[in-house]
């Protein structure tokens, strides 16, 4: 599983490479999958709400309609009939793909598993969506649609009446049934819209709008498409024949032909494996996750920095409980937390230049704390010695870096390290520069390590890397797992630049303290 | 956050990412009608059998004595099993027998009505049916029966069906 696990995901990368070039990283659409995903529901919403203006609910008047707007009005209704289906076909791509690519990406175990779980219900919603949908237009493909759906619901015994006897002639079905349609197809949508917001509710800042410049160029493409292959009916519905050959609708309806070719116990079986096995997916095995991270009150004064900074809304902040002089603390729910770090690197009291008593912090990882960071990082800084440019690397593990090489300390995300240890690192001659090596600027493993990073070394955000850090001392490298030659190729050219480079003057060399050993720390 | 807001410089992106996307766009537009699903072969036509229908209840008349124990309001002469009695259906085509039956009553006390809808792809042309159906146990042979020349056309949709109060099989 692993492998294959490796292997699907270095496809996402080498794929979303390519878009890179064409898109740029921020407008990439593989790493925007759930922004456009809620792009395209309120694309189908707002282009439904405007067809049901001209809808007519009767059973003769439905198709009637919907040709009155597709071929008179084509200029605006036809538009956003297209609209409607194309967005909707393309919500079930792109919700494919998110569930692919954050399977393949491992975050949907462990502390993850509410995202996942909550999303495998909007699969089916989504399809519900789109199954009523097509019933209304009373086309050929609708009649075929209704037949085999109550077919299928009939096996299930649970209504008073074969309700797939409203279809056996044209006398049989009344237009209460279309209303009755209607109000499913309202109801289902807004079922599906209360799933969408559950769904994000475990993250911070969940993204549920795309970058503008994405979704102008989303919006553009729908509607030339639209323009170029306007969506039509396939002839009115006639229940006293049958649709023998149907343009079938592959992504909404692709269970259909199916359904007629398997027994419906199959189909209701499978529905029900595939539905328990996905959902049971996080806990297929479970992810073992490093110990949730940990309050030191002693250091912390409730400035709320990891609040903001924690991916996953992990961090809260609650009244001060231990009588010190703040009005908040913050509190870990370890239900949540992901052990990525990133509340250690925005803590001010994450500083390894810690020279009163041992090197605690506000907020910390038991599992790997600063006071072992800070020792993993002088060790390493031993394996540069003699060499001539010596570049010690903050790498993620997640991205181009993740393995582990001499004078490289790999962290659960590069957000983790706190900017002083930049300065740390070349203040205290342990290297002459400081690469960090984060994930694709794309999309970061941990959401937002790549973009705190950045703004802490812009200096736009808390805690801000220190003006004396020489900058050409200092490179970022953004790298998905797949970009291991280029980021060959950046270090060696930083290696170079940093041995041409004269000794950086305001370095000294580290005292007693600091070269502490990290369980000596810890003992303390 | 990452995202850059300003467009300038972004032609490039705006002009490939849009033609990449308006492949997609053209490739779902394809793809949400083509290519085409056979669902029944050509020639054939559908004929479906489906009615619902109460088999009788298992009653008996009440004698003097227990009539007597009841409230005068509630002396009704006869008590009935809630439960119903399955019914039998049969239908032959052309003398081959293509549904045979015994369809239970609805409902967790059995007190509902029993029902059917059966499916039948048969080549269009003309056929014979004949429709069989046994509503009490007690009888012997079928309650109800019918005979229909039918003229299957292809494509076409033929329904059997049973009106209860007339007691007679029809088609739709």
């Amino acid at each position: 599983m692993t492998a294959l696990r490796a292997w699907v995901r270095n496809g996402f990368d080498r794929a979303e490479r390519v878009l890179d070039r064409a898109f740029g990283p921020d407008w990439n659409p593989l790493a925007q999958l759930g922004p456009i995903g809620w792009f395209l529901f309120w694309t189908v919403a707002v282009s439904g709400i405007y067809l049901f203006i001209f809808f007519d609910t009767g059973v003769t008047q439905a198709y009637a309609s919907i040709e009155w707007l597709t071929k008179d009005h084509w200029w605006h209704a036809g538009i956003a009939r297209s609209l409607h289906r194309y967005a909707s076909d393309l919500m079930v791509v792109v919700m494919f793909l998110h569930l692919a690519r954050e399977w393949a990406m491992d975050r949907y175990r462990g502390k993850r598993w509410f995202s996942w779980l909550t999303g495998v219900f909007v699969i089916w919603f989504v399809y519900l969506s789109g199954i009523t949908g097509y019933w209304l237009v009373w086309d050929r493909l609708a009649q075929y649609v209704a037949m085999i759906t109550t077919e299928l619901l009939d096996t299930l015994g649970i209504f008073a009446e074969p309700i797939a006897r409203n279809f056996l002639s044209p006398q049989s079905l009344s237009s209460r049934f279309f209303t009755l349609m209607v109000f499913l197809h309202i109801a289902i949508p807004l079922l599906l819209l209360l799933l969408m917001w559950i769904h994000i509710q475990r993250i911070t800042e969940a993204r549920t709008k795309p970058p503008r410049g994405l979704a102008a160029i989303t919006l553009g493409s729908l509607v030339a498409g639209s323009l170029i292959l306007p969506a039509t009916s396939q002839g009115p519905a006639d229940l006293a024949s049958l649709p023998q050959s149907l343009g079938i609708d592959w992504f909404l309806l692709s269970l259909y032909p199916v359904i007629e070719s398997v027994p419906a116990g199959a189909i209701w079986a499978g529905v029900l494996v595939f539905t328990l096995l996905l959902a049971g997916l996080p806990w297929l095995p479970r992810r073992r996750e490093g110990a949730a991270a940990e309050v030191f009150l002693d250091h912390c004064n409730g400035c709320s920095r990891c609040v903001a900074d924690c991916p996953y809304a992990a961090i809260t902040l609650v009244p001060r409980s231990d009588g010190l002089p703040f009005t908040h603390e913050v509190e870990v729910n370890a239900d949540r937390c992901v052990s990525c770090g990133i509340c250690m690197g925005s803590c001010p009291s994450s500083t390894p230049f810690r020279r009163s008593g041992p090197l605690i912090t506000g907020i910390d990882l038991p599992d790997r704390p600063l006071a072992e960071v800070r020792a993993e990082v002088i060790e390493a800084a031993a394996a540069l010695e003699g060499m001539p440019g010596r570049v010690m690397t903050l790498a993620c593990a997640h991205g181009a870096a993740a393995e582990a090489a001499p004078g490289r300390v790999v962290l659960p995300c590069v957000a983790m390290a706190p900017p002083s240890l930049i300065d740390f690192i070349i203040s205290r001659d342990l290297a002459d520069g400081v690469a960090v090596a984060g994930c694709a600027e794309r999309d970061c493993f941990n959401r937002f390590g790549v973009a705190w990073t950045r703004a802490r070394f812009e200096r736009s955000r808390d805690p801000y890397l220190r003006q004396r850090v020489p900058r050409e001392r200092v490179l970022t490298v953004w790298a998905g797992p797949t970009e291991t030659v280029r980021l060959q190729k950046e270090l060696g050219s930083f290696t170079s630049r940093l041995g041409a480079m004269p000794a950086f003057a305001g370095a000294r060399s580290l005292d007693a303290e600091e070269t502490a050993p990290a369980e000596t720390e810890a003992a303390k | 956050m990452t995202a850059r807001t300003d467009w300038r410089g972004r032609g490039r992106h705006l002009a490939l990412g849009g033609a990449l996307s308006l492949v997609v766009v053209l490739a779902a537009a394809a793809l949400s009608a083509w290519p085409a699903w056979q669902s029944l072969p050509p020639d054939t036509a559908l004929l479906r059998l489906s009615f619902t229908h109460s088999g009788v209840r298992n009653c008996r008349d009440r004698t003097e004595e227990e009539l007597a124990k009841l409230p005068p309001n509630m002396r009704n002469s006869q008590i009935c099993d809630r439960r119903r009695a399955p019914v039998r259906v049969e239908m032959d085509v052309d003398g081959q027998t293509v549904i045979a039956a015994d369809l239970p009553p609805s409902g967790l006390a059995g007190s509902g009505p029993s029902r059917i809808y059966r499916r039948v792809e048969l080549p269009a042309g003309s056929y014979h049916l004949t429709l069989r159906m046994r509503d009490d146990p007690s009888v012997a042979g079928f309650t109800q029966e019918a005979a229909f020349d039918i003229d299957l056309s292809p494509a076409e949709s033929l329904a059997v069906d049973f009106d209860a109060t007339t007691g007679r099989f029809f088609l739709h």
